[in-house]
This record gives C-alpha cells, structure tokens and sequence, in this order.
C-alpha cells in the first residue's frame, strides 16, 4: 500500500529526515517511535503533504501513485488521513459542517454523488457510537474551547467518517487521560480492517497497550534504526531510547 | 401601442423612474423568475408613457441652474425646489471630510454631469452577447439563466418585466396602507408625508456628501408603513445602481409608525460596472414607539480592477431616528464592493427603551479602501445597542473600523455591546480600529471587544488534509467568521451573502 524509499526531506535548510524506508500493507498497523526531535511529526506531515518541507531525496509510493506528486488535498482524497497533533480552530464552521464539505469533495473526486442531508446525518449518527462523542460536540465550531480529549475524539470520528485507506495518528495519545485514551484506542480498533492500515506515531508506549501494533519503528536522528514486533516499543519503555542511541553511536 | 420596451423609440425618463421603482416592490421570496416571465410575456405594459423631453442631459458641473434644471425636468413643485438650492448653499460653504482612513484622488464636482436622462442603449439579444466574465460571475454565484438575462438586461426587458410584477404587490402593500414607491413619485403624491420626514434625521447640512446628496439627489425610494401594520413581505430594491445613470445620488426614506414593521433589502448581488465614479446617498429611517426596522444592504459595486484602476467611491449617509419608546432599528449589512467606502449607518435612540443594532461584514482585497462601522447615540433611558463588525482583509487593501458610541447624560441605564473582528488574509492588507466612546453618565454599561486573526496556514492545510480544496477551504472559514452577521440576513440574501464573500476572496490566499 505504502512504500517510502530512501526520503528524505528539511525544512529551512535543515534535513530532518534522512533517508526513510519503510513498507506499510493493507491490514497493518505500525507504530513508529522515537525521542524527541527524531523525525516523527515530520514524516506524518511530509506524507500529508505540508508544504513547509522540501523533499530532496527519495521516493513514495501510495497504492501504485506517487505521492509526492499529489497536492495535500488530492492525498486526502486518495485515502490518506492525518489524526493531528494539534487540531485546528476553525471559528463560526460546525464540525458537521466542515465534513460535510470534505465528505462530499472526496465522494466528487471518487466520481460520487453528493450525500443528502438525510443519509449524512445517518452516517454520522453511526460514526459517533465509535468514538462516543456528542451530537452537541459537532455543533460547536470546529475545535474551537474543546478540551484535549474532545479534540482528539473529534479527529478519529473525522476518520472514521472519511473512512481514509492509510490512517496516520500523529501523538494522538499526548494529552490524554487513561479514560479519554481507551475512547480513541477503541475508536481505531473498530475501523481497522484488512483493506486499511495505520501508523501511529508516538512518544510512549502506554498507547500502544491499546493500539497493538504489528511492527514497531525507532526513529532516530531521521532514520529508522531499528524495528521490531511490539515487543521492542516493551523494551523501549523500560530501558529508555539511550540504549538505541548508543547501539546507532557504536555502528 | 408603445407597450413594450424594444419597440418604443420613444422611452422617457419618467417611465424608468417608475419602472425602477416598481423593480424595488420585488419580492424575491415569494416570486420565482418563471413567475415573473410569465407575467411579462402574458401582461400588457399597464402604464402610459411619458412626455418626451428634448433635452436628455444638464451640462457638466454644478450651481443653482443645474439643480433648477434637475428639478424642473422632474416636475418638482416648488418646495421641492427650494430644498434643493437650501442643500447647496450650505453644501458650498461646508468641506469634505478628511478623517476617514482612505485616500483617493480629490473628486472635481464640477466634472460630474448631476442629471442625465437614461440613454437607450441597444439591448443584448441574447446571453451570448453578454461580458463572458460576468456570466461567469454570475455562475458562481449560482444567479439562475433567467436572473442573469434580467440582471444583464438581455431582450426580455428586465425592466418592463418588473414593472408587471410590481403591480401585483403594489396591490397587496396598498390594501394594507403601506407606501412603497420612488421617491419622485412620493413627492408628487404624497408631499405631506416628504415633507414631513425628509431631512428629519439626516439634515440637508449634515455632512458634505449628504448635503450634495440633498441638492442634486435623482431619485430612490420612499417607503410608509402605517400604525401598526406588520408588513407581510421582505421590501426589496434590487438593481437599482446600474439602471440608467440615476443612481449616483439616492435617497431613501423609510417611515415606520407606531407599532408597525417592515423587513427593507437593499442591494445587488450582481457585480454591475458603472461609469459613475461617485456615489452619495442617502437613508433615512424614522421609527415610531414600538416600531421595528431591519434595513439589510449586500453591497457589490465595481471596486476596481486589481491594480486600482477605476472603481466606485461610495460615500453614504445612513442613519436611523429611533423617536418612540421601544423602537428598534437593525442594520445589517454585507459589503464586498465599491473602491472607496465611506459609510456608517448609525442609530439616534432618542425613545426609551429604544435598541439599535449593527451587523457588518465588510470585505475589501486588492486596492479596495474601507472606513466603514457605525454611530450609536444614546440619548433615551434605558437604551440599548449593539455592534458586531466583522472585517475581512485580503490583497494591499485597507479596511477600518470606525465607530462611535455616544451616552448622553440623560440616557440613565443604557447600554452597549460592541464586538469588532478583523480578519487578515496575506502580509499587505491592513485593518484598523477606531473606536469612540463618550460615556457622560455613570449608569450605562458599555462594552468593547476586539480582535485580530490571521487566516492560518494552519486552517487552510487541516481543510486541505481534508480533502476541501484551498478555495472551498477560504470560503468555509471567511463564511465561519462573518457567521454572526451573516444570520442575520434573510435567508436567501445570507445565502448570495456567502457565495459572494468566497468570490471576493477568490485566489487570495496563496
């Protein structure tokens, strides 16, 4: 589904990712880990598309299309969805509102009819059971005076309605309580299938007790430097990343 | 029979006048274009023509023959007349203001030409002679085929059409003892009433521009609501700028008697270009105790192309007399046109418990120069207003807020709420605040609230990540920020409101 060969990208001059490989297929969830600084938010944002970085070097290869030549909203209507770290306030627009608007521009990029009032409010209904999240929620302006939880919630129920090929959590668990946490876990579990995939980035483990990936990756100074089954992001809970810095110093 | 308007040679100025007038009786609600076809192809023209004039224009310039001329050529009765030349003595002897945060080139009031008889110009046949930009104008806006044939006044005669229209409502609102015609009209049929109002909230010698509007003003509307009638339809002037050079200087005046109410729409939706460099109108509204105006203007002149050539420069006075206990004026307004804009409709809540209310959104890109916001003069205990301004800058535009909140002492217990929030879009715009406040007694609360945003990079890429694409992306959250003000237009205004911000603001962010 997903192949990324030797990327690398900067921004300002800077290279932060420093030749990425890595193949994701349909079915899979991975999660990629790593200090701070490493790269992770980077590379969700360069598979999304943001402008801000340049790549310089390397390949991605989504479902056959180059990604990397796809503007950002032509990636979200491939199928790539970008959980966000920190959502965006949007004054004045409903959250239904808003995905209305991206519901109905994927569906017209899909050669799809536009969805009435009625179904979508239908689908809607149904997609908010997942990540139990409030009618009165989505009629708030988007993001706007929601807490940390609601925000996040609100993310995977955007996922879950734009029902993406490729899911790409960036630290959705950062500023979670345990509670708020098993919401979104669940949430993701329940639109796993075996024609989609996920990559969840985080910073610690604790989400992944949840979220059971079937590969873990070390992300470290731009580079993937070692991967593992679940029992690595284990490893790297108790001991810490200074074991896999030192292993990378040695090399 | 010189029954309709393709085949008569002979047009005058009286019947566009009427006509226009009539334009102003529709009701886009409860008349669909179908509706108002088959009323033209199926009714005779009703209406008689007029004298033909020899004369079709005044000579360029200004002084007291030209406005003699203009008032002879609309068979004013002497009163009239003497109004007029009034207004320009004290207009001579008075300045134009400098304070408003906009620049533009001195205006030679003697280049203007103040009256000029709507020429016959040759009507498009069919859409396809029509400016292909503007039809795609038109589209995005989503202005149905027979809308745009009306609007770009192609063969089917926008105007006679409408002139079948407005019979049938004129027969309504008369049933009822509402007055809704031109102001020409109104000066010869209902004299008392004009005289009476006009000049009763905004005097001839208010400013510059109302004081030249008084002088040499051409026409515009008229609108009396009797005691304690609820006027059942929105009243609508639509298209009125663009029609026949007369709109340059407009008067509008809105008598509501006690007890009654009446919903006025002012504007066009269509971006018409005009010849006409300046426009000064004026708007007076007079509400009796417990009456209640809402005024709504979606405002769309040529403001110019993108380098600031050329453009209207829109300098208005409007403003609202809330003279009885419990009256409420509301003013609601969308602006997006007009090169220069210099424009305040404001509220004197001299009754009681009077409220006065101010929604704007006001979007200028390019060159475009705004000064716009309001005045609310508390003199009335127990008062109340409010203001929301919601101003949106793009391009190297320049928009202001300018307000002023005046507490007399008398005005015991009012109070006042004013939100202004300025939207920036690009690092060349720029958006100014300026508001007064005079408080001279201590029992009135007033509140100001101001904000500045960026339209982020941020909002724009999580729209993106979403699948919207960049213009819907504008559209949605220019459209989320003027939201409050955008409510408060009727329905389907709000909705050519909203398609008309996103055109606007088309391609300028990126």
């Amino acid at each position: 589904m997903l192949k990324i060969d030797n990327l690398h990208a900067s921004i300002e001059g800077k290279e932060i990712l420093r030749g990425i490989n890595l193949t994701v297929n349909p079915g899979e969830v991975h999660a990629i880990m790593g200090p701070n600084g490493s790269g992770k938010s980077t590379l969700a944002s360069v598979l999304a598309g943001r402008e801000d970085y340049e790549i310089t070097e390397g390949s991605v290869d989504f479902q056959g299309t180059d990604l990397l030549e796809l503007s950002p909203e032509e990636r979200a209507r491939e199928g790539i969805f970008l959980a966000f770290q920190y959502p965006v306030e949007i004054p004045g627009v409903t959250t239904t509102n808003f995905l209305k608007t991206a519901v109905n521009q994927i569906r017209e990029h899909k050669g799809l009819d536009a969805m009435d009032a009625v179904e979508f409010l239908k689908t809607m209904k149904e997609k908010m059971k997942l990540v139990d999240i409030d009618q009165s929620l989505l009629s708030r302006s988007l993001n706007e005076g929601f807490s940390g939880g609601e925000k996040k919630r609100n993310e995977i129920f955007q996922m879950a309605m734009l029902e993406p090929t490729l899911s790409v959590l960036d630290e959705t668990d950062s500023g979670l309580d345990i509670d708020a946490l098993k919401i979104v876990a669940n949430g993701v579990n329940a639109l796993k299938n075996s024609d989609n995939a996920t990559i969840v980035v985080t910073h610690y483990q604790r989400l992944l007790d949840y979220i059971v990936p079937d590969y873990v990756h070390v992300l470290y100074r731009g580079q993937i430097v070692k991967s593992g089954d679940k029992s690595l992001a284990l490893e790297l809970e108790s001991k810490g990343y200074d074991w896999v810095k030192e292993e990378v110093a040695a090399v | 029979m010189c029954g309709t308007f393709k085949g008569g040679g002979c047009c005058t100025f009286d019947l566009i006048i009427i006509s226009l007038n009539y334009l102003t009786l529709m009701s886009k609600e409860a008349i669909s274009d179908e509706q108002i076809l088959e009323e033209f192809t199926s009714k005779e023209y009703e209406h008689g023509w007029h004298v033909d004039f020899e004369a079709d224009e005044a000579p360029l310039g200004l002084n007291e023959d030209i406005i003699r001329f203009i008032s002879a050529k609309k068979e004013e009765p002497d009163w009239m007349l003497e109004w007029r030349l009034d207004a320009f003595r004290k207009w001579k002897s008075m300045a134009e203001p400098k304070w408003p945060n906009v620049k533009y080139p001195k205006v030679d009031f003697q280049a203007i030409r103040y009256y000029s008889a709507p020429k016959q110009t040759k009507k498009p046949e069919s859409l396809d002679e029509v400016d292909p930009e503007l039809l795609k104008t038109f589209e995005k806006l989503g202005i149905s085929l027979q809308e745009q044939k009306r609007l770009t006044g192609v063969a089917v005669d926008a105007v006679i059409d409408s002139v079948s229209v407005g019979t049938t409502f004129k027969k309504q609102l008369g049933e009822l003892g509402i007055i809704f015609c031109s102001f020409s009209e109104a000066v010869k049929d209902h004299p008392d009433l004009v005289r009476k109002y006009m000049g009763s909230v905004v005097p001839a010698n208010d400013n510059y521009y109302a004081a030249l509007n008084s002088a040499v003003f051409s026409d515009g509307s008229f609108c009396y609501i009797p005691k304690g009638v609820r006027c059942p339809m929105e009243l609508s002037t639509y298209f009125r700028i663009n029609a026949a050079n007369t709109g340059q200087f407009e008067r509008t005046l809105i008598v509501a008697e006690e007890g009654s109410y009446v919903s006025y729409l002012e504007g066009c939706t269509a971006p018409m270009r005009d010849e006409n460099q300046l426009h000064a109108a004026v708007v007076e509204i007079y509400a009796e105790q417990d009456a209640e105006v809402k005024y709504s203007t979606v405002q769309n002149w040529y403001p110019g192309d993108k380098d600031g050539h050329g453009g209207i420069y829109n300098f208005v006075t409007k403003r609202a007399l809330c003279a009885g206990n419990h009256s409420k004026v509301s003013w609601t307004q969308v602006e997006t046109g007009s090169a220069v804009t210099w424009k305040y409709p404001s509220c004197v809540l001299k009754g009681d418990y009077s409220v006065g209310e101010f929604y704007s959104v006001a979007v200028t890109n390019n060159h475009q120069q705004a000064d716009t916001g309001t005045k609310m003069i508390h003199i009335g205990k127990h008062t109340r207003s409010r203001i929301v301004s919601k101003g949106i800058s793009a391009g190297q535009s320049q928009n202001s807020y300018r307000g002023q909140v005046h507490v007399m002492k008398r005005a015991e217990g009012a109070r006042n709420f004013s939100q202004c929030d300025s939207l920036l879009m690009g690092n060349l715009c720029g958006a100014h605040t300026f508001p007064y406040i005079d408080i001279e007694n201590k029992s009135s609360q007033v509140e100001h609230e101001a904000t500045t945003s960026k339209i982020g990079e941020d909002q724009i890429f999580y729209c993106l990540q979403r699948g919207i694409d960049e213009e819907s992306a504008v559209a949605l959250i220019v459209n989320g920020f003027a939201k409050e003000v955008l409510n408060k237009l009727p329905m389907e205004f709000a909705v050519e409101a909203q398609k008309l911000l996103a055109l606007t603001l088309e391609g300028s962010v990126g």
